[in-house]
């Protein structure tokens, strides 16, 4: 039965459906394959007897004709998301035996509609980083490898884990969490489609905070419209989230197909940056092509202040995070190392527990909240976050969509970018504009590089018009008819 | 503008994390290659322009002031380090 797990989300449901298949059959498959694929590192908890107990449910509901949108479906779960009774640790040390009491909304959501749990997966500290390797359970790696190589690359992060294992089809579809490029960016090193929608349409309660205004819960899927009817479970207004955004959710997969003839889609000259790959420029003016083969009208747009965008991100994020992270203090919950007094003990819990970019990040938030910094760089850069909004606003009065590459490059070896902070930070370069305006955006594979390794495209829309991203990422899906998978090595 | 180890002593501290006295000036270079990174918002003309301090304009949502949850202290405890009959454990922190 192990061919169930090539199944795409939707037709795994249709095979249920039809009765083709037990959800029992389904989620043991997808439990042998992740226990086969321990190499990736792609789980920090399997919760084996948890989902065939959730698939047995599902079985007899579907039996009873109580069948939800997405019953008897297993998925994985970034280890971001509280999930009650299942250890949550943000793959940090200072919360390595954490037992949420309580279930996030959006998993909520997920179950409420039928959904098995897999188990946890995989991601950077507290979701900083961008290649999985400041997790305090070591790097996910990516399936994907270099043409004749055996070289360990990257899956990308912060949810490398969800990006991974999806590409490994160790599970249908996956939650992710993107506050500056951790599913879209991941999604494109992987091969898999990631979605990160408007701020405020999916609830963050339960979600372990990084940067309250910027993080957004999304899915990664196998194909476009997998993500959409995932998305259409997962969102949803939540009164315990004061920045959820209280609006109908649509069935987003009822977009996918649609016709994108008349859309015009803005090119951002900004984006073609120096020292891209010769292969990322030629898979963009594809996607060019494709849509204006779609009977897209292709615009060029100016987002000026595009460069500032990771500078700005670089305040505004570590900022919020240094000052959500202060409730790790040793006292209510995870990690404790006592001192001589109390101070001594919070000191000691914290450089013991947070690993060394979290600490970077908290140092730097600190910083430049301190008193005489706060005018000069936060407030500085609250200002800029305006301005980069304000290009997007204006881009969207000529066009109804952007299309632009995911990432400035394919997935990396682990270790290359270790010892530079800010190269590292470079790679979500064309993601974090999208976060810093609230905006949904979506990454798709298009094609693969000189050594064989998947390469995306990411289309950014406007507020709350996931809609559209959905028939242009459909549109685009056809035409790449991108089919490459990594050869099985695990 | 550069970060000394005196200034990283002096945020680790606020930021409660213990940094051992060979960790400063590491820190401090690697601080300051950021920092000084992210001074080219400097460039950016921002005379006049609202900070943005939400990702989404919308007001913000009142609800009734009264209680909806509460009252069971063992969920609340069972994370805790160190706890005791309804109480966390905490170090002395008056003397």
């Amino acid at each position: 039965m192990s061919d169930l797990t090539r199944l795409t989300l939707k037709a795994a449901l249709d095979g249920l459906q039809s009765k083709t298949f037990s959800s029992v059959e389904l989620t043991q498959a997808h439990i042998d394959a992740v226990a086969q694929a321990r190499a990736l590192n792609a789980f920090v908890l399997e919760t084996p007897e948890k989902a065939l107990s959730m698939a047995a449910d599902a079985d007899a509901r579907r039996a009873k004709g109580e069948a939800g949108p997405l019953t008897g479906a297993p998925l994985g779960v970034k280890d971001l998301f509280c999930t009650k009774g299942v250890r949550t640790t943000a793959s940090s040390n200072i919360l390595g035996n954490f037992v949420p009491e309580y279930e996030s909304t959006v998993t909520s959501n997920l179950w409420r509609d039928g959904a098995v749990m897999l188990g946890k997966l995989n991601l950077d500290e507290f979701a900083m980083g961008s290649s999985n390797e400041t997790s305090a359970f070591g790097p996910v790696v990516n399936p994907w490898r270099r043409n004749g190589s055996d070289a360990k690359l990257t899956p990308g992060g912060s949810s490398g884990g969800s990006a991974a294992s999806v590409a490994a089809d160790l599970c249908l579809g996956a939650t992710a969490t993107d506050t500056g490029g951790s599913i879209r960016q991941p999604a494109a090193f992987t091969g898999t489609v990631g979605v990160k929608p408007t701020y405020g349409r999916c609830s963050r309660w339960g979600v372990v905070a990084f940067a309250s205004s910027l993080d957004q819960a999304g899915p990664i899927a196998k194909t476009v419209e997998d993500a959409a009817i995932l998305l259409t479970s997962m969102a949803g207004h939540d009164a315990k989230d004061a920045t959820s955004l209280d609006v109908a959710t649509p069935d987003f997969a009822s977009f996918v197909g649609k016709s994108v003839k008349g859309l015009r889609i803005g090119i951002p000259k900004e984006y073609r940056v120096d020292g891209m790959p010769a292969e990322i420029d030629a898979l963009w003016e594809q996607g060019i092509a494709w849509l204006k083969d779609a009977g897209c009208e292709i615009v060029e747009v100016s987002l000026p202040h595009t460069k500032y965008a990771l500078p700005a991100y670089y305040i505004v994020a570590p900022a919020e995070a240094s000052s959500n992270l202060a409730r790790y203090d040793g006292m209510r919950f995870g990690l404790r190392v006592e001192g001589g007094n109390l101070m001594e003990t919070y000191e000691n819990t914290r450089a013991k527990g947070f690993g060394e970019e979290v600490k970077r990040r908290i140092l730097i938030g600190t910083y430049v909240l301190s008193a005489g910094y706060y005018d000069a760089y936060y407030l500085k850069a609250l200002k800029v976050r305006r301005r980069i909004a304000d290009d997007f606003d204006q881009a969207f009065q000529k066009v109804d969509a952007l299309l632009t590459p995911t990432a400035p490059s394919a997935a990396f070896g682990l270790g290359e970018n270790a010892n530079d902070p800010v190269a590292m930070y470079l790679n979500d370069i064309f993601t974090v504009t999208v976060n810093l305006a609230g905006l949904p955006g979506m990454s798709l594979p298009a094609g693969v590089d000189v050594n064989g390794l998947p390469l995306g495209l990411q289309l950014i829309g406007r507020t709350l018009d996931e809609g559209t991203l959905f028939s242009l990422g459909g549109a685009l899906e056809k035409a790449a008819d991108f089919r490459a998978k990594p050869a099985k090595w695990w | 503008m550069a970060i000394d180890a005196a200034t990283v002593r002096k945020v680790a501290r606020l930021a409660r994390i213990a940094q051992p006295e060979e960790r400063l000036e590491p820190l401090a270079r690697e601080l300051s290659g950021i920092m000084a990174w992210i001074e080219q918002l400097a460039e950016v003309n921002t005379e006049g322009v609202t900070p943005m301090t939400s990702a989404v304009s919308m007001p913000m949502p009142l609800r009734d002031d009264v209680v909806t949850d509460g009252g069971d202290a063992s969920i609340i405890l069972s994370n805790a380090p160190k706890s005791s009959g309804a109480f966390f454990v905490v170090p002395k922190v008056v003397e």
